[in-house]
C-alpha cells in the first residue's frame, strides 16, 4: 500500500524527506485520514475486536483501510496512538494529558511528533502499551470466556525423582486459541518456569504478574517418598487448587493472556523442562544474591515522589498488606478450631455410642445411639465446613498477600526506572556541558561526536520518561483491576460460603428432626 | 424428679419439686445462692441465702442420721464439688460442664440437688432439710462427727472389697452394670465438654475475624475502595452472626445435654458408692458369720449377737437399696431423656434462627453483586 510505504520512509523531520515537495501535504492527508479512521474506530469500539495483535483475527473490524493499516507495524502504532489520544473517556487519559509535554499524549498532534517517540523505543513497549489500552476500550467486544481447571494429580516416577503431573484443561470460546477444549499435562516446575518467564518480560514495565504458588520442599518430599496419608493428600489438593487459581488469575489479565509463553503453556503438549526453578540450583542461588542486592539498592534509592497518587497508593498497599496478613492469621486459627471441633465431635459420637450400647433401657439406648449418629453427621459437616473455610478464605487471603508483594515489586521497578531517568538526565547535562566547552575550543569532529552523544542520551531519557508514563497508567489500571477482582472474588466466595452454611444448618435441622421423632 | 410430695410424715413445710435458685452473688471468693421455695400451705415463699458450706452441712447431716434403718442403702443425691469465685484451673476442670458460663449450670445443679433431697422419701424427713430451706439464719457450721461416709482414701483393702462377689444376683448384675455405665458416662461427659470448649473457641475466633475485617474498612471516595469497604463490613456481619450462632449452640449444649450428662455421671457415682457400702456391709456380715462359727464358746454369744445385728442391718440395707435402685433407674432414664429432648429442641431452634439469618445475609450479598 502506498500509505505504508510512505510511513516507512518518513523520518524525524519532514523537511528531510527526499521527496520534499509532497511530504507535508502527504502527511496531512494521512493524518486527516487517520482522524477519520479514529473517529470511526471510536464509534465502533464497543463492537469490534481488540485490534492490535497480528495473531488475532481482526477481520471483524468494520473499516477496510483500517485493516490494511493494522497489518503493518508502523502504521499500526501510529493508528493506535491516534486511537488512544482521541478516546478521552478512560480516566487514565487524564493522567497522561496532565503530564508533561510527552509528545505521544497531546490530542491533536502533527504526525511528525507522533512518530518521533516511536523511533528508538523498544518496539515491545509501545506495542503492548497501546494494545492494552485498546483492549481496555474494547472490552465489551471479545467477552472474556476462558476456564482453566487443574485436575487429576498423578504421581509420575519413583523415589526422589518423582513428581506430580497435573492435567491442565482449558475450555474457551475465544478465538485466541486453536481449539475450544483441550488439555495438557504439566508439572509444578513448569508453572514456576512460566511465572519466571512472564516476570522477566513484564514486571519491569509495570504489569503485575500474579505470583506462582510456593515451593514446599517438605511437602513434596513426603509425596515423593510415597506416604499415602492425610497430610500429603491435603498437600496435593492444596497445591492443585493453588495452581488452578494461579492460572485463572494469569489469564484474566488481558495482556498476559495473549503472551506466547502462556499460550504455549496451555496448548503445546511438550514443554521444555524449566531447570532454573530448582530451589537449590545455581540459578536459585544467583536469584537469592540478586534479591539481596536489590534490597540494598532499595534502601539507597531516595525518590522524589512527584505524584501524590503514588505516594498514597504505596501507603495504601502497606496498610492493605498488614490488614490482609492479620485476616489471614485469624482465618487460619478459625480453620484450626473447626478441625478440632470435628475431632471432638467424632470422639463424643463414639463415647455416646458406647454409652448407648451399655445402656439396657431400650428406649434410652436407642436414643443414645441415635445421638451418636447425629453427632457423627454433624462432625462430617463440620469437617466440610472447615475445608470450605480453608480453601476459600485462607487461600484467597494468602494469594492476595503474595499478590501484594508482586505489586510492591512493580512499584520498586518504577523507582528504579526513575533512578535511571535521573541518571540519564545528569548524563545529558554533563554531555551538554562538554559540548558547550568543545564549542569554545572549536574542534569540529569532537563536536559532532558530542552532538551525537547528546542525541543518544536525549533518546534514552525520552525512553525512560516514557517508561515512567507506562507505569503510571498501567499501575492505575491494574490497581483498579486488583480492587475489582478482590471485590468480585470475595463476593463470590462469600456467597458460596453462606449458601454452604445455610445448607449445613438445614441438614442439622433435618437430622435433629429425625432424632426428635424417636 | 419425683412429682408428688404430699407425704404427711415429711418434715418439710415446702414443696420439694419447685425449689429454685434464683440468684448467685459473688463476693470475692465466696458464692452465695438465693434459694426460693414455695410453702406447702400456698401462702408464700421462703427466701434464704446459702453458701456451698451450708450445702455441705446439709449433706453431712443427711449422711450421719442415726435412727434411719438401712440408711446406707440410700443413693444420696450428689452434691457438686465446691466452686469459688476465683477457682483454680484444677477445680474448674473438676467441675467440668458446671464451671462454664456465669455459674448458671452450677446453680442448676445445686437446684437439682435440693429438689432431689427434698423429694426423697427417706431424706426429707430429716429436720436439717427443713432448717436449710426455711431458716433465715445460716445453719450452724458445727463440725459434724465423723460418719461412715468419709471416703478419704480407698486403701487396697477397700478395692478388694469392691470386687467382692455378691450373694445376690440382682445386686451383682447391678454392680457390674453400674461399673460400665459409670465409665461410659464419665467419658461421654468429658468429650462433650471438649466439644463445647472448642465451640466456644470457634466463636471467639469468628469474633476476632470480624473485628479484623472492620479494620479493613477505609474512608475514601474511590468507588473501588468504597465497594471493598462495604464488602468487608458485610462479611464482618456474617461472621458476627456465625459467632452468635456458635455461642448459642455451645450454650444450648451446656444447659441441656451437658447438665444431663454431668448429673447422670455424678448420680452413677453415687449409686456406685451406695453399692460399695452395701458390699462392705456384706463383707462385714460374712466376717461376722465366720467369727461366730469359729468363736470359742466364751465369745460365741457375743459373736452371734454381732452377727445377727449385722445381718439385720444388711437386710435393711438391701431392702432400701433395691427400692432405691428401681427408683434410681426410673428417675435417671427420665432425666436423661428429658435432657436429650430439651437439647434437641433448643438446637433446632438455634438452627432455625441461624438459617434465617444466613439467608438474609445471602440475599443481601446477592443484591450487592448486581
Amino acid at each position: 500500500m502506498g500509505l505504508s510505504q510512505d510511513f516507512g520512509e518518513t523520518s524525524l523531520e519532514p523537511s528531510f524527506q527526499p521527496d520534499g515537495t509532497i511530504s507535508l501535504p502527504r502527511l496531512m492527508c494521512v493524518w486527516a485520514h487517520c482522524l477519520v479512521e479514529t473517529s470511526n474506530c471510536v464509534q465502533d469500539q464497543p463492537s469490534s475486536q481488540p485490534a492490535s495483535l497480528p495473531a488475532e483475527d481482526i477481520s471483524t473490524n468494520s473499516n477496510g483501510p483500517k485493516q490494511d493499516l493494522l497489518f503493518d507495524d508502523d502504521p499500526e502504532d501510529l493508528f493506535a496512538e491516534a486511537t488512544e489520544e482521541v478516546s478521552l473517556d478512560s480516566p487514565e487519559r487524564d493522567v497522561l494529558l496532565s503530564d508533561g509535554p510527552s509528545p505521544a499524549i497531546t490530542p491533536i498532534t502533527p504526525p511528525t511528533s507522533v512518530i518521533t517517540p516511536r523511533i528508538g523505543h523498544a518496539h515491545d513497549d509501545m506495542f503492548t502499551h497501546s494494545s492494552f489500552d485498546e483492549i481496555e476500550e474494547e472490552e465489551g467486544g471479545d467477552s472474556f470466556d476462558i476456564h482453566i481447571s487443574v485436575s487429576d494429580p498423578e504421581k509420575v516416577g519413583d523415589g526422589m525423582n518423582a513428581y506430580m503431573a497435573y492435567k491442565v484443561t482449558t475450555k474457551t470460546s475465544m478465538s485466541l486459541f486453536k481449539q475450544k477444549d483441550f488439555s495438557v499435562k504439566r508439572r509444578f516446575s513448569d508453572f514456576l518456569g512460566l511465572h519466571s518467564k512472564l516476570a522477566s518480560k513484564y514486571l519491569h514495565i509495570g504489569y503485575i504478574v500474579p505470583p506462582a504458588p510456593e515451593k514446599s520442599i517438605v511437602g513434596m518430599t513426603k509425596v515423593k517418598v510415597g506416604k499415602e496419608d492425610q497430610s500429603s493428600n491435603e498437600f496435593v489438593e492444596k497445591r492443585r487448587s493453588a495452581l488452578e487459581r494461579y492460572l485463572m488469575r494469569t489469564v484474566k489479565h488481558p495482556i498476559l493472556l495473549k503472551d506466547p509463553d502462556v499460550l504455549q503453556f496451555l496448548e503445546s503438549s511438550e514443554l521444555p523442562r524449566a531447570v532454573s526453578t530448582q530451589a537449590l540450583s545455581s540459578a536459585g542461588l544467583l536469584r537469592m544474591v540478586n534479591k539481596a542486592a536489590d534490597a540494598v539498592n532499595k534502601m539507597t534509592i531516595k525518590m522524589n515522589e512527584s505524584d501524590a497518587w503514588f505516594e498514597e497508593k504505596q501507603q495504601h498497599f502497606e496498610n492493605l498488606d498488614v490488614q490482609l496478613r492479620k485476616l489471614h492469621a485469624s482465618v487460619e486459627s478459625l480453620v484450626c478450631h473447626r478441625k478440632e471441633l470435628s475431632v471432638n465431635t467424632a470422639q463424643f459420637a463414639k463415647s455416646a455410642a458406647m454409652l448407648g450400647n451399655s445402656e439396657d433401657h431400650t428406649a434410652l439406648s436407642r436414643a443414645l445411639s441415635q445421638l451418636a449418629e447425629v453427632e457423627e453427621k454433624i462432625d462430617q459437616l463440620h469437617q466440610d465446613q472447615a475445608n470450605g473455610d480453608f480453601y476459600l478464605f485462607s487461600e484467597l487471603l494468602g494469594d492476595y498477600v503474595r499478590l501484594l508483594t508482586a505489586v510492591k515489586g512493580v512499584f520498586e521497578h518504577r523507582m528504579k526506572t526513575w533512578q535511571k531517568w535521573q541518571d540519564s538526565q545528569m548524563l545529558l547535562q554533563k554531555k551538554r556541558e562538554a559540548e558547550a566547552k568543545l564549542q569554545f575550543t572549536n574542534k569540529p569532529d569532537k563536536l559532532q561526536q558530542a552532538k551525537d552523544e547528546i542525541k543518544e542520551v536525549r533518546n534514552l531519557e525520552g525512553k525512560v520518561q516514557q517508561g515512567e508514563r507506562d507505569f503510571e497508567q498501567i499501575s492505575k489500571t491494574i490497581r483498579k483491576e486488583v480492587s475489582r477482582f478482590e471485590k468480585e472474588r470475595v463476593k463470590d466466595f462469600k456467597t458460596i460460603i453462606v449458601k454452604y452454611l445455610e445448607s449445613l444448618v438445614l441438614t442439622q435441622q433435618q437430622v435433629n428432626l429425625h432424632f426428635y421423632c424417636y | 424428679m419425683m412429682e408428688e410430695v404430699k407425704e404427711v410424715t415429711s418434715a418439710l413445710s415446702v414443696h420439694g419439686h419447685n425449689i429454685k435458685i434464683t440468684d448467685v452473688v459473688k463476693d470475692g471468693d465466696a458464692l452465695t445462692f438465693v434459694i426460693v421455695s414455695q410453702k406447702l400451705s400456698g401462702t408464700g415463699e421462703y427466701h434464704v441465702d446459702r453458701t456451698w458450706d451450708d450445702f455441705e452441712w446439709l449433706q453431712q447431716h443427711l449422711f450421719s442420721q442415726e435412727d434411719v434403718p438401712g440408711l446406707q442403702g440410700v443413693i444420696f443425691p450428689p452434691l457438686p464439688a465446691k466452686a469459688s469465685g476465683n477457682a483454680s484451673a484444677k477445680i474448674m476442670k473438676q467441675l467440668g460442664v458446671l464451671g462454664l458460663g456465669e455459674w448458671q449450670p452450677y446453680c442448676k445443679a445445686l437446684e437439682t440437688f435440693l429438689q432431689q433431697v427434698a423429694t426423697h422419701k427417706i431424706l426429707n424427713k430429716n429436720k436439717a432439710v427443713e432448717v436449710f430451706l426455711t431458716s433465715s439464719d445460716a445453719p450452724g457450721r458445727q463440725k459434724v462427727k465423723k460418719n461412715i461416709f468419709n471416703r478419704l482414701s480407698q486403701a487396697v483393702e477397700e478395692m478388694r472389697k469392691e470386687g467382692h462377689k455378691d450373694v445376690d444376683e440382682f445386686f451383682q448384675t447391678e454392680r457390674d452394670h453400674n461399673l460400665v455405665l459409670t465409665g461410659c458416662t464419665k467419658t461421654a461427659a468429658e468429650k462433650f465438654l471438649d466439644m463445647v470448649l472448642t465451640e466456644q473457641k470457634i466463636a471467639v475466633a469468628c469474633g476476632h475475624f470480624s473485628a479484623a475485617l472492620h479494620l479493613c474498612v477505609e474512608p475514601g471516595e474511590d468507588p473501588d475502595k468504597k465497594a471493598f469497604s462495604r464488602l468487608c463490613v458485610q462479611i464482618s456481619e456474617v461472621f458476627d452472626s456465625m459467632k452468635k450462632n456458635m455461642t448459642s449452640v455451645a450454650e444450648n449444649n451446656v444447659n441441656t445435654l451437658g447438665l444431663g450428662l454431668d448429673l447422670e455421671s455424678r448420680y452413677q457415682e453415687a449409686e456406685k458408692e451406695m453399692l460399695f457400702r452395701r458390699t462392705c456391709k456384706l463383707v462385714e456380715l460374712e466376717n461376722a458369720r465366720r467369727n461366730a462359727e469359729k468363736a470359742k464358746p466364751v465369745k460365741k454369744a457375743a459373736m452371734e449377737e454381732v452377727k445377727t445385728a449385722t445381718q439385720t442391718e444388711f437386710q435393711q440395707i438391701c431392702g432400701v437399696a433395691r427400692q432405691e435402685i428401681k427408683q434410681f433407674h426410673g428417675v435417671r432414664v427420665k432425666m436423661l431423656q428429658q435432657a436429650l429432648v430439651q437439647w434437641c429442641e433448643k438446637q433446632l431452634l438455634t438452627a432455625k434462627e441461624s438459617t434465617d439469618q444466613f439467608n438474609q445475609h445471602l440475599q443481601a450479598f446477592r443484591g450487592m453483586a448486581q
